[in-house]
């Protein structure tokens, strides 16, 4: 189910302003990789990319390759909205459907899409994902309330239900834990451990212990100053970054000394 | 806490207590007016002042006002020497908001008791099932109007919402550049626009095809959706603005195409306060009366056609009975009135459904 994505020299632009430039990692399937930096340097533009999320701001626009197991993503003729069904997101605030049930949540990608499904399909998928977002046996006697009835963590795996529901390959995580209290956390990084199984999972943190907690690979980017292009400084395993990097600017920030 | 101050910082507070550490000078609370006071200065100036004002023979409404001043200004003297400056002014600010409040509302509980109280005499089953065909005196009632109304209001409703909301959902979630500002300028004018105007122009037009003088219960609803156009654009507008761009994201991050992502998610996010808006801008058009007075006419009986010949609408009908009564004159009168008090009524009563609409739309957020 999961797959490999390679970036080469991958330069995002918003307008003519060139936000993230020359990017070249390539992620491992079933593996988690944390991508780290100071604010504004550019790494949740470059999640965002993945999906091809970034594109819903108007004049944003990417040049380089981004490839999910050898398909460029932003060859001529592929439709974002194809990309997303296969690179699902979780996003920084919890944002389920105010409009609908915790079960409706759930459904929603198959729903919105107009899929039709039987309702044991549907029921079905509903367990199977509520389960795997580690959320069913504490909603599974509530499902027609509302979704946005819950706390914030358990409305943050509702999330995650929502986006593994429609089976994804990859999941992006945009700083996931940021609005959750430290026990949600570790829910949600239990999870991720979870579900490195089946997907590859690619998350944006501002939080170095949870870097170093929860993912395999971990790349650092940075900036130079404002107005200057975000780059990706370095990548390797995880624990390679937070003991020995090779980069004197990684080794400032994983020690705590800036950012 | 060192001993008396500035008098303006002696309040009681819930915070004074954090206060007090890191202000020394905080006074003990000073003295505060008695609850019975402000009251028992009101009573003492009606009584002086607004006495005064009737004794000397200045009429009613001089004399109400100058009891609200006389007891504005004794508040805030009272105050000022009791509690201090700043609770004085405080009281004054309160006496002068109380003011512009009733101000406000002397109009509208004035104009709903006199059509009340002029309305209720015909206010009986003969107004709802009859209409004015070969009625001279007493007797008749609007049901053609009631009727027309209902009809012309629906039809405008019909053109003008799908046109506001598709204008709004452009507005949103698709304009970019000069052309949205352009239309959001145009929207604002046309909000401007004087009922009469919308009528001509819904009379010009018709003109056009159908050649000068033709009167038909399609106009006025023409007429009534140019003046709804812009209330429904900008009540939606606002109410697709607020709902927040990351449940837009759940939805593309999911797979799901744009426009199906406004159909599904943004619209029904949104339903609550667009449903309310549009009942509201409903109410706003059905008690126009120039623009129909112009484009539909006044017949006597019912016409249930909106597209051929005039129709009766109750504002109309109410302008006309009181500006051409027959004789005797007096039915004519309590009919305009009691057509009046429909109307307000039926305002009320979308007023009412709109709220209605936005509490059972709204997103729900018990189950906790």
């Amino acid at each position: 189910m999961s797959k490999n994505i390679d970036v080469e020299d991958l330069n995002i632009y918003y307008g003519s302003f060139l936000a993230v430039e020359g990017v070249t990692m390539s992620i491992r399937a079933q593996s988690v990789t944390a991508l780290i930096g100071p604010s504004g340097c550019g790494k949740s533009t470059f999640l965002r990319s993945i999906n091809r999320m970034h594109e819903v701001i108007p004049g944003a626009w990417v040049e380089g390759r981004l490839a999910l197991d050898g398909r460029d993503l932003y060859g001529p003729g592929v439709d974002p909205v194809n990309v997303r069904r296969q690179v699902g997101m979780v996003f920084q605030r919890p944002n389920p459907f105010p409009t609908m049930s915790i079960y409706d949540n759930v459904v929603a990608g198959m729903r919105l899409n107009n899929k039709k499904a039987k309702k044991e399909v549907l029921d079905e998928l509903v367990e199977r994902s509520l389960r795997g977002a580690n959320l069913w046996n504490e909603v599974k006697d509530r499902l027609e309330k509302p979704g946005s009835g819950l706390s914030g963590g358990q409305q943050q795996r509702l999330c995650i239900a929502r986006a593994i529901a429609v089976s994804p390959e990859v999941l992006l995580m945009d700083e996931p834990c940021s609005a959750l209290d430290p026990i949600s956390t570790l829910a949600i990084e239990d999870l991720i451990n979870e579900l490195k199984q089946d997907y590859t999972i690619v998350i944006v943190t501002h939080n170095m212990q949870q870097a170093a907690r929860v993912s395999d690979y971990t790349g650092f980017f940075n900036i130079e100053g404002t107005g200057k292009p975000g780059k990706l400084v370095e990548m390797d395993d995880t624990r390679t970054i937070f003991s020995k990097p090779t980069q004197k600017a990684t080794e400032d920030y994983v020690s705590g000394r800036f950012g | 806490m060192s001993a008396g101050t500035e008098r303006g910082t002696e309040q009681r507070t819930d915070t004074d207590s954090a206060l007090d550490v890191s202000l020394p000078s905080v006074d003990s609370p000073a003295s505060e007016l008695p609850g019975w006071a402000p009251w028992a200065l009101l009573g003492f100036a009606a009584v002086v002042v607004g006495g005064g004002t009737l004794l000397l023979g200045r009429g009613i409404a001089l004399a109400v006002a100058f009891t609200a001043v006389g007891y504005g200004l004794a508040m805030w003297g009272t105050s000022r020497v009791v509690e201090g400056p700043r609770r004085a002014a405080d009281r004054l600010v309160t006496v002068v908001v109380t003011v512009a409040f009733l101000i406000a509302m002397a109009p509208l509980v004035s104009v709903v008791i006199t059509v009340l109280a002029n309305g209720i005499a015909r206010f009986d089953a003969q107004f709802f099932t009859y209409s004015m065909r070969g009625v001279v005196g007493e007797g008749g009632g609007a049901y053609h109007a009631i009727i027309g109304t209902v009809i012309i209001t629906a039809l405008a409703g019909i053109m003008a919402i799908p046109v506001g909301l598709m204008t709004a959902v452009y507005l949103v979630e698709y304009g970019r550049g000069r052309l949205p500002r352009a239309i959001t300028f145009f929207v604002d004018v046309m909000t401007g626009i004087p009922s009469i105007v919308a009528g001509l122009f819904a009379f010009a037009l018709f003109a056009l095809f159908a050649g000068p003088g033709i009167r038909m219960g399609l106009m006025g609803s023409v007429a009534l959706s140019v003046l709804m156009i812009p209330v429904v654009v900008r009540s939606t507008e606002e109410m697709l603005k607020i709902v927040p761009n990351e449940l837009r994201e759940a939805s593309y991050a999911l797979g799901v195409p744009k426009w199906r992502t406004i159909t599904k998610v943004v619209i029904p996010t949104a339903i609550a306060g667009i449903a309310s808006g549009i009942t509201l801008a409903i109410a706003r058009v059905i008690g126009e009366t120039a623009p129909l007075l112009i484009a539909v006419g006044i017949t006597t009986g019912v016409n249930l056609n909106p597209f051929d010949s005039r129709m009766a609408t109750l504002p109309v009908f109410s302008y006309y009975s009181y500006v051409a009564p027959g004789v005797p004159r007096e039915p004519f009168i309590d009919r305009a009135w009691t057509a009046a008090l429909v109307l307000i009524i039926l305002v009320m009563v979308l007023n009412l459904v709109a709220r209605l609409i936005a509490r059972l739309f709204a997103p729900k957020t018990a189950g906790r």
